[in-house]
């Protein structure tokens, strides 16, 4: 009897495994009747794009999914098909083109200098910038502020905003100070500066809320209007890259932000939409 | 039952034994490739790593010294020397197990020999729960408490430093030392302490002098343990670190240990850079393998 149950235990765990196995082909025929766009990439574009996939997916028959892993495994995935769309804060590099990819342009963004609401100092210039991420400047009290020392807070090497930031400011990876904490992601970066009086960091326009202050850039506002102006400089598009063969729904999904519903949620997202 | 029993077998047997014989065979073969499944994991996963690892000294003209013992890591601009990390690592790890160890092992001699059953009932769980916090929860814990404190009450410029790594290892490896040491602490035969006892000599002389040394052999792995433990250590290092890319000259740096490297930077990295953090996962992967070398020689030697 006992064993007789034991090789009912053991047949049924064997059916329950070969039954896991089949299911991961019945739910691909399945979502034959939805599409699946998959996304991955930057996390500065990642909120913009679950906003418009949010409501992209309230009115067509189709599935989204977005995971935020960084600018470049985004392109790097969009190349290797493991995505069908990837998403880049930054431009991409001559390899990235090479291997065939294109870009879409879906909007603009601004980088803004934060700092702790505390901090008095409101304004820099564009050389000032430099200056304390290159570690020349090294004391608030340089700046017009407090006498404490300057913590610098920068992204990770590799990272889409930090290229963009610091091709803007004008300055290479090697060069920036070296005892600067570096943090993961923009709301890493918003959390440190927004603990630490000394501290000042980059981050993406979306993330600007009361936890930080943001510095104005040569006398210039960080505002939507003064990017597409031109007057304020430290911005960049948001790219999605895709291969030439992506299938319709996603070209539909790419139609869709570029028209003026589309541009409207990039907008409300606190991104800057192509025109105004 | 007897009689069904009976029954049974006398329908298997006149089937043959052929399909009993079949079904065993079968079990046995699929416990078998159960327990090969760990072994393969481990064999591609090692391989996986050594092979991406080691890419850019065979085939990209790196080598392999300069990665060691270079001070940059500047990854867009093709400089990768992890010395400040491996100098973080064993920092942060030295200085866990500075503070760790005697409030582990102290807590393991209270629970093994002193405790009231009462008291140990509480504090044993407490442990063993502690052991079972998501590591991420300590790096938030850590990030929410200890930096700001630090910050706050020593005017550091920035709270994410070696010091705050340190304390936060520190919790993190106590339930490892206290689980194992308590454990060997326990096994040393009640003889030895009824003689050392019997010879006048008191109970806390008693455990340091005679239970103690007894237990050394599982001690030794316990801390060995305990070490490894902050070692590789990843989620919570990240978030108190700072991940700066200096050598550590004090308490107050932030640091960058090699864990937190990787994983810091495998989600943007590509081509050699990614090859890179392979490399600096042989780096680690070398010292847990040297940590796991001596626990063998030590627990062998507890052996004899």
């Amino acid at each position: 009897m006992l064993k007789k149950t034991c090789y009912f235990i053991g047949l049924t765990i064997l059916m329950v495994v070969l039954a896991a196995c089949n299911s991961k082909d019945t739910s691909e025929s399945n979502s034959g009747n939805e599409d699946l766009i998959t996304i991955s990439g930057s996390t500065s574009v990642g909120p913009l794009a679950e906003k418009l996939a949010e409501k992209y997916e309230e009115t067509e028959n189709v599935k989204i999914e977005i995971n935020q892993i960084g600018s470049s495994a985004g392109i790097t995935n969009a190349i290797k098909d493991v995505s069908q769309i990837g998403m880049s804060s930054r431009d991409l590099k001559q390899e990235e083109i090479d291997s065939g990819i294109k870009e879409l342009v879906i909007a603009y963004d601004g980088i803004v200098v934060v700092a702790h609401p505390s901090n008095p100092v409101k304004d820099l210039t564009m050389e000032q910038v430099k200056q304390i991420f290159t570690g020349e400047i090294t004391n608030w009290k340089e700046l017009g502020g407090k006498d404490l020392e300057i913590v610098v807070v920068s992204r990770e090497d590799g990272s889409g905003s930090r290229d963009a930031f610091q091709e803007i400011v004008g300055y290479k990876s090697g060069q920036l100070i070296r005892n600067a904490i570096v943090a993961s992601g923009n709301g890493n970066i918003k959390t440190t500066v927004a603990t630490n009086k000394h501290a000042v960091g980059f981050i993406s326009f979306e993330y600007i809320d009361e936890t930080v202050s943001a510095m104005d850039i040569n006398g210039v506002k960080a505002e939507a209007g003064n990017v597409l102006d031109g007057n304020y400089q430290l911005s960049r598009p948001f790219l999605f890259v895709h291969k030439e063969d992506v299938p319709e729904a996603a070209t539909k999904f790419m139609d869709f932000i570029l028209s003026a519903d589309g541009q409207k949620i990039v907008e409300a997202a606190g991104a800057i939409p192509l025109t105004k | 039952m007897n009689i069904q029993d009976k029954n049974e077998l006398e329908q298997q047997i006149s089937k043959g034994n052929k399909r009993k014989y079949f079904l065993e065979s079968l079990s046995s073969k699929v416990f078998l490739a159960c327990a090969l499944l760990s072994v393969i994991s481990l064999l591609l996963i090692v391989g996986f790593v050594f092979y991406k690892g080691s890419n850019p000294f065979i085939t990209g003209g790196y080598s392999f010294f300069d990665f060691l013992f270079g001070s940059d890591w500047v990854p867009s601009e093709d400089k990768f020397g992890i010395f400040p990390m491996i100098v973080a690592s064993i920092y942060a790890t030295i200085g866990a197990l500075i503070i760790g160890v005697p409030i582990g092992l102290l807590t393991a001699i209270f629970l093994a020999e002193i405790a009231p059953k009462s008291v140990a009932k509480i504090v044993s769980p407490a442990i063993q729960l502690l052991a079972g916090i998501p590591s991420v929860l300590y790096g938030i814990f850590g990030l929410a408490i200890i930096v700001p404190f630090l910050q706050n009450n020593f005017g550091l410029a920035r709270g994410q430093s070696l010091i705050a790594v340190i304390l936060v290892l520190a919790i993190m490896m106590l339930p490892t030392i206290v689980t194992v040491a308590e454990t060997a602490i326990r096994a040393v035969p009640k003889t030895y302490r009824e003689g050392s006892l019997a010879l006048g000599v008191s109970q806390i002389g008693t455990i340091f002098k005679v239970v103690v040394p007894a237990a050394k052999s599982g001690i030794m792995a316990a801390i060995v343990l305990g070490l490894g433990r902050a070692l590789g250590e990843t989620m919570a290092v990240i978030l108190v670190a700072g991940n700066s890319l200096i050598i550590p000259t004090s308490l107050t740096d932030s640091v960058r240990p090699l864990t937190t490297n990787i994983a810091l930077e495998m989600g943007y990295a590509a081509g050699t850079h990614q090859e890179m953090l392979f490399a600096t996962g042989i780096v680690l992967f070398s010292f847990i393998l040297i940590l796991n070398f001596v626990l063998a020689r030590i627990t062998a030697k507890g052996a004899q």
